[in-house]
């Protein structure tokens, strides 16, 4: 029976409900689960002890843009194309700093919108949790736990049980 | 505690709304199968407008730059113009999106996607200018540094070249943010809609959002990211856009000021702009509560601030070219206020400078039409503005035997406002088809502001 069950999913009426949901599932020790809310609630990522990485990303792609900014200009101005202009060294530095700029900040946004794109795993057109039941409201104005079949500790009757002891407005399966 | 120390003030949202209407009336614009027939009529005639400027755009290209008003004097006319203003419009939907979310001001929650869409329509009427100026457009790669055959590299120690990459940089990174912020929300289209096309159409572009707090957690943190790294590339824009001008030697631009002097204009302009479309939208759509008065008086303290610092900078330029004691200097802000563009100055002082006068008073700020015509002719003001920095300069150099009048010609006049046309039709097709309204912060809105009530 577990075996065709994504998990079970428990539908909430406000962000305060399922922060606490949440924060009692951890507390009986599940570990494979996602709340589902229709903005961003800072308190879940931390319950779900989730820590996002995307700023490593944005680093590099910020001294990647500089270092190519730098190189392009270096290699056009000094060993492709030296032009003598207004008796300035080929390698005119100081001039080569708007554009280096430019770069940082192209190759880190860049790096930030598909880094975290990608860190997300987008895009993502199929997932089990779409399946389940009012789940279009996830984006309205309802908030959702799902606790994953997948999860040592799940069991259909016990994990259903828990969940309805949350408050929670329905309970259901989650087919994949 | 925001709303004990300034009891008075209209709150940001309307009373009464919640998670769930805040989705159904922003959504319903979109999803609702009958047309306004006001927009109709609008996108209607904001198209007849492209079409203008698709005829301009014609008539050059079949017979060159020589049908504009350009001469050997004044090299850059009504291009170079429409450019730098277009830019700065652009200026105030990244300011409102990545600087006030840096500073965490709630108030620019439902005015960020209407203003991005602002930002990045204009950007695309900017990047034309420069493009069909050089004459030749279908050359215009020739800007970008590839390995060509000629062996010819790009000069990188010109600001005309820091140009291209401070306009490029500009728009990817403006479009991308735009595009991050609608994610959420076309899963919302996508949850909402009846039809299945519809569905299917927002669902390709929400890439499966699903709305899960890991997800959210990256994603606010890269959002985060993007306003930290756009609020130093909107100053760096505009700043490059004046180096073109600052760099030269020529009087009245070549001046330390000018990339300040420039940004705090582009701002000026921008919100100006923010407000004209502003005040129609949010009355056709009925949106007073999401763009409440409180928001445009905001938008108006903004601009009378950077209505301020614009008009200490026309004060400034005066006293810079007395004090320089050089000659070409001084006879250039001489020429400028009593020479053949004198009309032209006076009134960008009265439009930018004196106008905006009236912004101290709270009445003003409170009352709507004032506030629209005030922003119209802050539009009018930033464009004579830049009129003048570009035309009156150059037509009076050094040299008096290179002296020459400059006046925009019927084909320079109907691409000015043919752009305006290609402004607006985007425009309305972006009301129609996307979400005006961000809806997930103005869900967050609604969470938080219930949070303040429950400390009280």
């Amino acid at each position: 029976m577990s075996e065709s069950v994504y998990g079970l999913i428990a539908k909430f009426d406000t962000p305060e409900d399922v922060v606490e949901a949440t924060r009692q599932a951890r507390a009986a020790g599940y570990q494979r689960m996602e709340a589902y809310s229709p903005f961003p609630i800072e308190e879940l990522a931390e319950i779900l002890d989730f820590k996002p990485k995307i700023q490593y990303l944005v680093f590099i792609g910020g001294v990647l843009g500089a270092l190519s900014g730098f190189a392009l200009q270096y290699y056009a101005s000094v060993i492709a194309y030296p032009l003598i202009i207004g008796g300035r060294p080929f390698n005119s530095w100081p001039a080569f700093i708007v554009i280096e700029f430019e770069m940082t900040i192209l190759f880190a946004g860049l790096f930030a919108v598909f880094g975290m794109l990608g860190l997300n795993g987008f895009p993502h057109p199929y997932h089990p949790v779409f399946n389940a039941k009012d789940f279009n409201l996830v984006s309205r104005d309802k908030f959702f736990l799902v606790i994953e079949s997948e999860d040592p500790r799940f069991d259909e009757t016990r994990t259903r049980a828990f969940l309805e002891s949350l408050n929670p407005e329905e309970v259901t399966e989650v087919h994949p | 505690m925001a709303a004990s120390t300034e009891p008075a003030e209209v709150p940001v949202l309307g009373p009464g709304q919640t998670y769930a209407t805040v989705t159904d009336r922003v959504s319903s614009v979109v999803l609702s199968k009958k047309t306004p027939k006001g927009w109709l009529l609008g996108f209607g005639i904001a198209f007849l407008v492209l079409m203008v400027m698709l005829f301009s755009l014609t008539v050059l290209f079949a017979k060159g730059v020589g049908v504009w008003g350009l001469n050997n004097t004044v090299a850059w006319g009504f291009a170079i113009v429409n450019f730098v203003w277009w830019v700065g419009i652009g200026h105030a939907g990244t300011l409102i999106s990545a600087i006030l979310l840096l500073f965490r001001q709630e108030w620019r929650n439902s005015i960020n996607r209407f203003a991005e869409a602002m930002t990045i329509f204009a950007v695309a009427n900017a990047g034309l200018f420069p493009i069909i100026h050089t004459g030749r457009p279908w050359l215009a790669y020739w800007l970008f540094p590839y390995p060509s055959m000629f062996q010819l590299w790009p000069q990188f120690r010109s600001p005309l070249l820091w140009d291209v990459f401070a306009i490029t940089t500009y728009v990817t990174i403006s479009l991308l943010f735009w595009y991050v912020g609608l994610i959420p929300d076309f899963a919302t289209l996508r949850d909402m809609a009846d039809n299945k096309v519809v569905r299917r159409v927002y669902g390709l572009f929400a890439l499966g959002w699903r709305g899960a707090a890991r997800h959210w957690a990256q994603y606010n943190r890269a959002a985060l990211l993007l306003a930290a790294l756009a609020t130093p590339l909107v100053v760096s824009v505009h700043s490059v856009v004046s180096f073109d001008f600052a760099v030269s030697s020529v009087p009245g631009w070549h001046t330390t000021f000018l990339p300040p002097y420039f940004v705090s204009g582009a701002i000026f302009s921008g919100f100006a702009m923010v407000m004209t479309l502003a005040i129609p939208i949010r009355k056709f759509y009925h949106m007073e509560d999401f763009i409440t008065d409180r928001h445009l008086e905001n938008m108006a303290k903004v601009m009378l601030a950077t209505g301020l610092i614009v008009f200490y900078a026309y004060i400034m330029e005066v006293f810079f070219a007395w004090y320089s004691g050089n000659e070409y200097e001084k006879f250039m802000i001489y020429n400028r206020m009593t020479g053949p563009y004198a009309p032209y100055y006076w009134s960008l002082i009265f439009f930018n400078g004196v106008m905006p006068q009236l912004l101290w008073f709270k009445k003003v700020r409170r009352t709507t039409w004032i506030l629209f015509l005030i922003s119209i002719g802050v539009n009018i003001g930033m464009w004579l503005e830049r009129f003048i920095i570009v035309v009156t300069s150059l037509h009076r150099e050094y040299l008096p035997s290179t002296w020459a009048h400059y006046a925009g010609t019927f084909w320079d006049w109907t691409l000015y406002i043919g752009t305006l046309g290609f402004f607006f039709s985007l425009l309305f097709l972006f009301l129609r088809v996307l979400p005006m309204i961000n809806m997930f912060e103005m869900k967050e809105l609604v969470h938080h502001l219930s949070h303040r009530g429950k400390e009280h």
